[in-house]
């Protein structure tokens, strides 16, 4: 997207034509940068501390499944877990690339190991605990950052993204064997 | 009320004139305890104790000069700040960050004064222990 705004400025500056940088951004539809830079570059913000989750996250599925502490069915869940992250992470990925942004970079296995405390994790009870950890921050992470946003498309990202991981919470919650929370909206409060 | 009208007014004018020297204003005293819980839940998506994730680590957070924990990417706007994160200044960054530092990251804020007073009290607590030895 980015590339097309130089070849639109070059045609209107051609044609005579003289259009605001907000003007230019509608057109290229980026409505934040129509906004103002300061908005688009929170979005950016906030959209690359999300990526870095989804890349934790992922990392933490593939942490559990080379463990060899997963069990078959469970395995297979986490798998489904981690193949709906690679999707978060694309997505947002993308929309920082569409904003004009540089997505943040996965870190090395090891040093996702090393925060997450892998080394304790000693049985499946254990790796599923780090998951439905991991999946409850991010559902109250995303809850949490939705006001922030500028860009009231991405609030909705947001939504849909922790709506996904409080389904992933609530499976593992369940397979841990505790109870369900106490009363409604017990997320993001 | 005047007094602690008068102390939040003086916290506010310390900010407006950049100096980031914040004052100490009246806020609810916390319960580690329920800090911690909150913790778990609402910062642990990207933060913990010893290690940076997608937020710094916050063993030492009190007292310590904003955006220099070891080995974390902070913002320019953070890491170019004066502010040293005392109680007050902790409650002012959760109710908003970026009111506080305009151009940091953090995207999430805590609108309850009671949950940001437990927070603070965790943080004050847990701040003053030792790593654990693994």
């Amino acid at each position: 997207m980015s590339s097309i705004i130089p070849a639109r400025r070059s045609f209107l500056g051609r044609s005579g034509l003289a259009l605001s940088g907000a003007a230019i951004a509608l057109l290229a539809g980026r409505p934040a940068l129509a906004q103002g830079t300061s908005g688009s570059e929170q979005d950016i913000g906030i959209l690359n501390v999300a990526l870095g989750l989804e890349h934790e996250g992922i990392n933490a599925y593939t942490l559990g499944a080379k463990s060899g502490l997963l069990q078959k069915p469970v395995l297979a869940i986490a798998v489904r877990f981690q193949d709906d992250h690679k999707e978060h992470r694309d997505t947002l990925a993308a929309a920082i690339r569409r904003l004009g942004g540089k997505p943040v970079e996965e870190k090395s296995l090891d040093a996702y190991a090393k925060a997450l405390d892998a080394s304790t994790l000693k049985n499946q009870g254990d790796v599923l605990a780090l998951a439905a950890r991991l999946e409850l921050g991010a559902t109250n992470a995303y809850l949490g950052v939705i006001p922030s946003f500028k860009e009231p498309q991405l609030a909705k990202v947001a939504a849909r993204l922790a709506a996904d991981e409080a389904m992933h919470w609530g499976i593992l919650n369940n397979a841990l064997g505790k109870p369900l929370p106490m009363g409604g909206m017990p997320f993001g409060a | 009320m005047a007094a602690a009208y008068l102390r939040r007014a003086t916290s506010c004018v310390a900010i407006a004139c950049g100096s980031f020297a914040i004052v100490p204003g009246a806020w609810a005293s916390g319960d580690p305890a329920r800090g911690e819980q909150l913790y778990t839940s609402r910062c642990g998506a990207c933060h913990s104790m010893d290690a940076n994730r997608a937020g710094p680590a916050h063993r030492g957070v009190f007292g310590r000069k904003a955006g220099t924990a070891e080995g974390f990417d902070y913002s320019p706007a953070l890491r170019s700040s004066a502010i040293v994160w005392t109680e007050a200044a902790l409650d002012r960054w959760l109710a908003n960050p970026e009111s506080l530092v305009r151009g940091q990251k953090m995207g999430v804020s805590v609108a309850n004064a009671q949950d940001r007073a437990d927070l603070v009290a965790y943080l004050k607590a847990a701040s003053a222990m030792p790593k654990p030895s693994r």
